[in-house]
């Protein structure tokens, strides 16, 4: 199968679950890369190492801000100059807008929230995970080019040591495509490692009690070289920032190690988490649904567990 | 100013969902309510409106019955619906759903079309940038502030980055998030005003779509089987008893997670 991967980028940097997302693709067939806007030369190469044979890659001003529109119609132009099988997308809140326009405009198929892809008698199957994540439906596509979305973060990158050709294309833009225009972009601070990128999360949620509580889950975070997430209850309260957010409307992530600090489990929360590789929950409520679904739960109150368990980590660390 | 809200009915947040094996898509037909994040959107119009003047009204695409759900929104102040029904347009993909909403937009030609965060019987997340493609107009998406003004729509939105402030000439299609606003409660008078106001239903044909542009024929997507997620190995119970910090502790040193 030969697929275009769209590979979002920030501030010169490849975003790694579109990285994810070409590794697949690239173990599934031929995939091409598909870097848009100013940057994008310098940046393109880099996807060779992810297993991209070629990148295509157009620095068109039209394509400098994050917005959709544009981005439909270079992708278009793509698919009709490659005859590309597959167009596939690591979500975002860019790239879901980008799938959806170029699947209206192709009149192609967009399957959506996918948690992995594969093959099955040379078509392409995508496996979606449904009702809460109990159940795993698997979809398909009636005709080409096929358009997916995978959640965010499903798929991780692997580094394969390859190196891909750059090709420079021309996007021609539609009139309407061009009408939105970004006013003004303000950048969130982040410390330490992003919720995508850390092997080990440490989460809060609204049994913290308050936001002040958030800085024992950041000195466990710290001790363990990780990153601190939040739920929705607690970002929506204004306790922890949105980028930090894990599940359903924020992030999906699958750090080896998930400590969950009072949350109880939403099933909003659990499909952006339930794919680490150990999940540690500690909750005062020993009914909480999280412990249906953690591999070691803890019931007690993590104020008092949490500090002293920092001050394990530590001397470990210190005595390494 | 007139302005569209896509409005969806969706199962009731009671009602315990499952896919039909046969069909292997959503059972739909249990109690079905108004999905929650589209109320956002019907509130965010009904201030546009209450600001500016002109029309809301409800578009929507579903069995008849979801009628229903759109008085909902009817109550809470819209003025008038617009349901797309057709037994051809049962199974319908996002490709067919965009088309049938797109083609009753086209009627209205509305300066603003609003449509809420996502849907919580899980499609229809992408909704807008397809319908917005179809009609050739400006979308800005995930809006948490908005403002109309000048024949533009100005919004800010959240990112996996920080915030992006987005403006669009009018006509556009905007999708709202749901820290917007918080959507009002119908009054008594709206319930009993909204038994009158006008429904009209389309065919698809009335919307301008083929039958085999929308429902089973028009999609571009299948679903080929259901399965159980993988189930996640035995459990670790600890009762905190003081000591469970250093039981964490341990068992994160025996399986090589420190």
């Amino acid at each position: 199968m030969r697929s275009l991967v769209f590979l979002e980028h920030h501030e010169g940097e490849l975003q790694k679950g579109s990285l994810g997302v070409l590794s697949k693709a690239a173990s599934l067939g031929e995939a091409m890369g598909v870097v848009l806007g100013p940057g994008g030369k310098e940046l393109a190469p880099r996807a060779g190492a992810f297993g991209a044979t070629g990148v295509y890659v157009s620095e068109q001003a039209e394509l400098a801000a994050p917005l959709p529109q544009p981005r439909v119609d270079a992708l278009a132009s793509l698919v009709e100059q490659t005859g590309a099988e597959a167009v596939l997308f690591g979500a975002s809140v860019l790239a879901a807008d980008v799938a959806a326009g170029l699947a209206a405009r192709l009149g192609a198929g967009l399957n959506w929230d996918l948690a992995d892809l594969s093959l099955a008698d040379g078509e392409l199957v995508g496996t979606r995970p449904a009702l809460g994540d109990t159940v795993l439906v698997d979809v398909g596509w009636k005709g080409s080019p096929r358009v997916a979305l995978v959640r965010s973060g499903a798929l991780d990158p692997v580094e394969s040591g390859g190196s891909a050709e750059v090709r420079d294309f021309q996007a021609t833009f539609s009139d309407f495509s061009t009408l939105a225009e970004l006013v003004e972009q303000t950048q969130e601070e982040s410390t330490g490692p992003s919720i995508e990128d850390a092997d080990v999360i440490v989460a809060g949620g609204r049994g913290l009690g308050s936001p002040e509580a958030f800085s024992l889950l950041e000195e466990l975070a710290a001790a363990l070289g990780g990153a601190v997430a939040a739920t929705r209850a607690v970002v929506d309260a204004g306790w922890y920032p949105y980028a930090t957010q894990v599940g359903q409307t924020g992030k999906t992530v699958s750090p080896r190690l998930y400590i969950a600090c009072g949350i109880s489990g939403a099933i909003q929360h659990k499909v952006g988490m339930q794919g680490s590789g150990t999940i540690v929950a500690i909750n005062k409520d020993a009914n909480a649904p999280i412990f249906d679904f953690c591999d070691v739960g803890v019931v007690g109150d993590l104020h008092q567990i949490v500090p002293k368990l920092t001050e394990l980590v530590r001397a470990h660390r210190g005595g390494q | 100013m007139k302005i569209a809200v896509c409005v969806k009915q969706v199962p009731d947040a009671t009602v315990t969902k499952r896919i039909d094996p046969q069909t292997k898509r959503l059972d739909r037909s249990g109690e079905s309510a108004l999905n929650p994040t589209d109320l956002n959107a019907v509130e965010e119009a009904l201030r546009v409106k209450e600001a500016q003047g002109g029309e809301v009204v409800l578009v929507s695409m579903g069995p008849e019955k979801a009628v229903d759900a759109l008085r909902k929104a009817l109550a809470m102040g819209a003025d008038r619906a617009v349901l797309v029904t057709d037994e051809a347009a049962a199974g319908s993909d996002l490709l067919g759903t965009a088309r049938a909403l797109a083609g009753a937009l086209e009627r209205e030609a509305a300066d603003l079309v609003f449509f809420g965060q996502a849907s919580s019987d899980g499609d229809g997340a992408v909704l807008w940038a397809a319908v917005a493609d179809l009609l050739r107009r400006p979308v800005v998406s995930q809006v948490a502030s908005l403002t109309v003004e000048g024949g533009s729509v100005t919004g800010k939105r959240q990112t996996e980055h920080g915030y992006d402030v987005i403006r669009a000439p009018l006509p556009a299609v905007v999708a709202v998030s749901d820290a917007i606003n918080e959507p009002r409660y119908p009054s008594l008078k709206g319930i009993m005003a909204a038994k009158s106001k006008p429904q009209e239903t389309l065919s698809l044909a009335d919307a301008g779509v083929q039958p085999d542009a929308a429902g089973e024929a028009g999609a571009g997507t299948t679903v080929l089987g259901l399965g159980p997620p993988p189930s996640r190995g035995d459990q670790v119970r600890i009762e905190d008893d003081g000591s469970a910090a250093q039981k964490i502790f341990d068992l994160l040193v025996e399986r090589r997670l420190l």
